[in-house]
Order: C-alpha cells, then structure tokens, then sequence
C-alpha cells in the first residue's frame, strides 16, 4: 500500500508539474516521489523473490497500517520539498524569508 | 533493514560530482551562480549540473521517504548503533547481503531510470526546436 499511495503522488504531482508550465520547483518534488516509488518497487520484487505478495493485501490490519505509512511517507515528503523549496530561494535571492 | 544505506551512499557521491561539475560549467558559462542553465536546451541539451539535479532529487527523496518507512518499522532508531539490526552480531551478515542485493538493485534501478530520462529529456528538448523550426 505504501508503494501505491506514493507512486499515485509521484502521479499526481507529475501532473501537476506538466499542467503548471513544467516548473522546476514542481519537478523536485515529483523526482522524490518517484525516486521513493522505484526504490519500493525493488523491495516489492525482493519479496517476491521470497514467495511473499508485491504489494500486501491479504492481511487487512497489515494494509491499513501500510496505508497510513503511506499518507505519512506522502505528508513527509512534501514537508522535505517545503524545506528544499525555502533553502534555495534563500540562496536564489540572498533573502531570508524571515521578517 | 539497512537497504536505503545504498542509496545514501550512491546521493552523497552524486551530490559531490554534482558541486564539481557545476563549478565547471559555471566558469564555461553554462550555468549561473544558482545552477539555472544559460544556454538553451533545445540546442544544446540540458545541462549536467540540471541532469544530476533530476538523480540528486531522487535519490535524497527515495532515502528519506525509506528512512521513515524503516523508522516505522523500528529497523532504525534516533541514537547509536542507528541500525537495530546491529545490535545482535547474527543479524549483520542478514543486513549486508540485503544492503548487496536490494540495496544496490535500488540505486542501480533509479540510476537506469535516471539515464533514460535523461536521454528521453533531450531528445524531447532537441524535437521540440525541429518541430519550432520546421513550422517557422
């Protein structure tokens, strides 16, 4: 579940990123998502390796406790963009956003 | 366990080669002092300091969002040794041979992905000048 709640925000945001006139600032953020998606899409292959499912969905409590890693791998990842986003328009502008 | 490690490792040295191929391509004019490219891209390509921008965003961002999903799980914790699986000698040998196969696959997936979307960039940038020129 983890993997399909960030590869649908590397989506969307890639969306977003084509829509918005191809931004920059955009494309960071899809780059993480993405970068987060293909590395899980290796862990889903490992598992299968190991005759476990890609992606868990037999276990409800497994699933939902997968879901809500997701929504917060999602939350944290926008979060880490924010930060970025600020650090190099400090350094783009020489201002501090701080008043 | 330890997999992201891989990619950590694989985003500081992009990261390094990054700062120094940005400093050369400023000095050649490429780029400005911010790293925003000069030259136009539907001639000559994107820039590398711009490409390794594109690997350096997805390989920070991959390790990150992992790190909180091995936080989640309890495999790594905010004080030394930082990995649990270090904490019992049996379970290092385990840590390794994941870091040597999941790891690595990670960092070599993203890698390959990165190059095709590098090349993919270019020749969408160069196919967009034809299409310009042609209708010019």
């Amino acid at each position: 579940m983890t993997l399909v709640i960030t590869t649908a925000a590397a989506i969307a945001a890639s969306i977003v990123w084509y829509v918005t006139g191809r931004s920059q600032r955009v494309a960071a953020l899809a780059l993480i998502y993405w970068g987060a998606s293909l590395m899980w899409c290796v862990d889903g292959f490992a598992n299968l390796a190991h005759g476990e499912a890609f992606v868990e969905l037999a276990d409800g409590a497994q699933m939902v406790d997968d879901a809500i890693l997701g929504v917060t791998v999602v939350t944290v990842g926008l979060a880490i963009w924010t930060i970025y986003m600020l650090i190099t328009h400090q350094r783009r502008t020489g201002v501090s956003t701080r008043q | 366990m330890a997999c992201f490690v891989v990619g950590g490792g694989e985003a500081i040295v992009v990261s390094a080669v990054r700062a120094a191929v940005k400093r050369s391509e400023e000095s050649r004019g490429i780029v400005d002092k911010s790293g925003r490219q000069l030259t136009d891209p539907s001639v000559e390509g994107y820039c590398w300091t711009r490409k390794l921008t594109w690997l350096m965003n997805m390989l920070w961002g991959g390790v990150a969002l992992l790190a909180v999903e091995h936080m989640w799980h309890g495999e790594v914790v905010p004080f030394p040794p930082f990995l649990t699986a270090m904490n019992n000698p049996a379970d290092i040998p385990e840590m390794l041979h994941e870091m040597a196969t999941v790891g690595v696959g990670m960092a070599a997936l993203v890698t390959v992905v990165w190059l095709v979307g590098t090349v993919v960039a270019d020749a969408v940038a160069r196919h967009a000048s034809d299409v310009a020129a042609k209708e010019a």
